[in-house]
């Protein structure tokens, strides 16, 4: 409405106008008005949540009793003294959730991109390709996370029956015991969210001028220079992306363990999401449950922090 | 723990972000909890012998996952059966697990179902957090007492001098031997005591079988430790539940006892979750400390033959691990008497055909039923298992016991393999575990 308005006020004509003074396109609430259906559910979502978050977190909270005593810090100092009652527990949790994060991390970041490069020629059947890569992506946690049970099963698993087939017989306890179990579990992730980045890095890789190869051709540049000094580059801020991402998507690591080891051996897989659950859930002490969640955010936070940084700062150089 | 002495109070907090308004208006509509409702537990004398109010629909919630369901939907369908345009039962199963996070959350929100059935060592903590409510008045409006019972499975559903729970069924541990290789090794009867047991594993040992495979997980490694612990005199906890005391002499004696199994031979080191069950089933493992409700599976068997015997007396007493399933109801949004009257009825109906329910391999709870000829000529092969109900220990019933206890099963896991010596994996759980009392008591008093 006020966008009609403002365009049908003759130009030259405004009383009292300052005549070098642009009229106005819209009126002032109209960008905001946009913003409100998002910003509804940011905040009823993610921005409420997030601060009532605090104020469990300094509760002895359970939602089911009728009183939540107040508990001060002590949800969050009883994680930093050796003997709280989660401590041992919840930094377990974070180292498996490190080792879980250093191990997928680097698979998904680069094994996309190779794919990327590839699926990004012009050869038959791509298309057909694009869609292989991807198709895993579509399937949900629950499905994923069951089919791997199956295929990894010590016992009576087809991974196991095909080793035996071909004439290996030590049946590795592919979800019972270390470093089988990350070995699985980085293996299903990287399997089922490559097509994610796949298909991030090849809307990376076609925004680069096809120019810049020309240029570099005339140049006499090979391949590996042509990638190493134009794809890359051309990509920084896509891999950017990609990496954030996959940090945060391998940080927040839950239901491939929750599905397939159940934190076996003796919780060694059990990741700071379970952990979090666990307790919330679990053991009904949300308040514990929502300071656990918090430190892991603000890890996170640090995290993605060191990771613009990083990149900002080569990218000035 | 001293409140005087947190830097950080309520007020001061509170100050503090009162720049970012929201969280005291928060704080005041998040707190807001109902008053234990009296829905259900106020019903009249009527002893749910009949019903005659209007046609009602029943929600019914349990964790009967696996092989428990087939047996319980054909209850539940026989009961709609009889009860057409009167009463018709809506069985909702999920897995425990999931069981404990969804049935807070409904009845919370007012969508709680009408009858629901837990295990006894979980009821303390509902009845605490308020999701189920006291049935003492339908307890004795049925009719049921002590005397009915054996003392741990009527004193279970116990919360505070009030009864939450009633009784269905005991599941305990029994003694699975495979007949196959007992004939092999030439051991004539199932082991009874500490002797007869190392014989007869010597005895395997001698025809290239590990005859005791040690599991160390819950399922049932701990469930044998804990089994052990009793038959030495030991407990869990103190007697006012304030102290873990599975760390004492006789707690040593149990856990050394299974860690002998491994050093002589007689277990693999590495035993994977329910690996030692599955090599007794494959002929590779004898003797397997198994719950009653795997008796399906092995009696489903062709190739192998497996038999069962009560749990030998490796101690001086008898002690067994169980646990029971139990009606409890849960805190309803509605009171509506009709709706109780026809759980009432219900529950009647069921814990009368507690023999039936066994097929799907359990022990009635009620010990008449127990001698009833459809249990005893019925289901004959259960009989071990029934035999041992007066040794059965449950968990004590204090909210949150299974926070606690799970500090013992991680030091059970911990110890079998080898990660930590038996001495201090049982002090330190023990330890953590105490506090964990302490904290449990100070939060639900």
């Amino acid at each position: 409405m006020a966008t009609t308005v403002a365009e049908a006020r003759p130009a030259h004509g405004g009383a009292g106008r300052p005549a070098n003074k642009p009229v106005p396109k819209h009126g002032r609430a109209t960008p905001y008005l946009f913003l409100v259906p998002y910003l509804v559910l940011f905040l009823g979502f993610i921005a409420i949540p997030a601060i009532y978050g605090i104020w469990i977190s300094l509760h002895d909270y359970d939602y089911l009793l009728p009183n939540q005593p107040w508990n001060g810090l002590a949800n969050y100092t009883q994680l930093f003294t050796s003997t709280g009652r989660d401590a041992a527990d919840f930094w377990h949790s974070m180292e498996a959730t490190g080792i879980f994060t250093l191990c997928s991390v680097p698979f998904l970041v680069t094994l996309p991109l190779g794919v990327a490069l590839i699926i990004n020629r012009k050869f038959p059947g791509r298309t057909f390709f694009r869609a292989a890569f991807f198709a895993p992506y579509v399937l949900g946690v629950a499905v994923v996370g069951l089919l791997f049970r199956f295929l990894l099963s010590p016992r009576g698993g087809v991974v196991n029956g095909y080793l035996n087939d071909i004439g290996i017989h030590s049946n590795p306890p592919w979800i019972t015991q270390l470093p089988w179990a990350w070995i699985s579990l980085v293996a299903m992730t990287v399997w089922w969210t490559l097509g994610f980045n796949a298909i991030i890095y090849l809307a990376g890789l076609q925004d680069i001028s096809p120019e810049l190869y020309e240029a570099a051709d005339i140049d006499g540049a090979g391949s590996w220079q042509k990638f190493r000094n134009v794809t890359l580059p051309g990509l920084r801020p896509v891999l950017l992306f990609v990496l954030t991402l996959t940090i945060l998507a391998s940080a927040n690591m839950f239901g491939q363990a929750f599905l397939v080891t159940n934190g076996a051996p003796a919780n060694q897989t059990r990741t700071a999401i379970m952990e979090i659950a666990n307790v919330g859930l679990k053991q009904y002490r949300q308040g514990a449950a929502a300071a656990m969640s918090y430190i892991l955010a603000i890890v996170l936070i640090l995290i993605s922090l060191v990771n613009f940084r990083l990149f900002r700062t080569n990218q000035d150089t | 723990m001293d409140k005087v002495t947190t830097p950080l109070t309520r007020r001061g907090f509170l100050g503090a972000v009162g720049a970012l308004g929201g969280a005291a208006a928060l704080a005041a509509c998040g707190g807001s909890s109902k008053p234990p409702g009296s829905g259900g537990a106020t019903g009249s004398a009527a002893a749910g012998k009949t019903y005659s109010g209007p046609a009602v629909k029943l929600a019914f919630w349990n964790g009967w996952t696996g092989g428990d369901q087939p047996f319980a939907k054909q209850m539940v369908d026989q009961f709609n059966a009889q009860n057409k345009g009167k009463i018709q039962v809506q069985m909702n199963v999920s897995q425990w697990a999931d069981f404990f996070q969804k049935l807070p959350a409904a009845v919370q929100s007012g969508n709680g179902p009408d009858v629901a059935v837990m295990h006894i060592d979980d009821i303390p903590t509902q009845a605490a957090q308020q999701v189920i409510v006291p049935l003492d008045a339908i307890a004795s409006a049925l009719g049921f007492t002590a005397s009915m019972f054996a003392p741990a499975v009527w004193n279970g559903g116990m919360y505070k001098g009030k009864r939450y729970g009633i009784p269905i069924d005991v599941h305990d541990l029994g003694l699975y031997y495979n007949k196959d290789l007992f004939d092999k090794a030439g051991i004539s009867s199932p082991p009874t005591d500490e002797n007869s047991y190392m014989d007869a594993c010597d005895k395997l040992k001698s025809k290239g079988i590990q005859g005791s495979w040690v599991s160390p997980f819950q399922f049932t490694g701990a469930f044998m430790f804990m089994s052990l612990l009793w038959q030495y005199g030991g407990d869990l906890y103190n007697s006012d539940v304030s102290k873990a005391t599975w760390d004492s002499e006789a707690g040593m004696k149990a856990l050394n006892f299974m860690l002998s199994l491994i050093t002589k031979g007689y277990s693999p080191k590495n035993v994977a979750q329910d690996a030692d069950f599955n090599a007794l089933q494959a002929g590779k493992n004898a003797l397997n400390w198994q719950g009653i409700w795997q008796v399906p599976t092995v009696r489903g068997l062709k190739s192998t033959k497996i038999e069962f015997a009560p749990l030998p007396k490796i101690g001086p007493k008898g002690g067994v691990w169980g646990n029971s399933h139990q009606f409890v109801l849960p805190r309803n949004g509605s009171s509506d008497p009709n709706k109780q009257a026809a759980a009432r009825f219900f529950i009647r109906w069921f814990t009368e055909r507690e023999a039936e329910w066994a097929k799907s391999a359990k022990v009635p709870a009620e010990t008449k039923l127990q001698k009833s000829s459809a249990f005893t000529q019925g289901l004959s092969y259960l009989k071990p298992f029934a035999e041992e109900v007066p040794d059965v220990h449950f968990p004590p019933s204090v909210a949150g016991i299974g926070d606690a206890t799970q500090k013992l099963y991680d030091a059970i896991q911990a110890a079998v393999l080898g990660k930590s010596s038996a001495q201090a994996a049982l002090s330190n759980s023990a330890k953590s575990a105490t506090s964990i009392l302490a904290a449990n008591k100070k939060k639900y008093g």
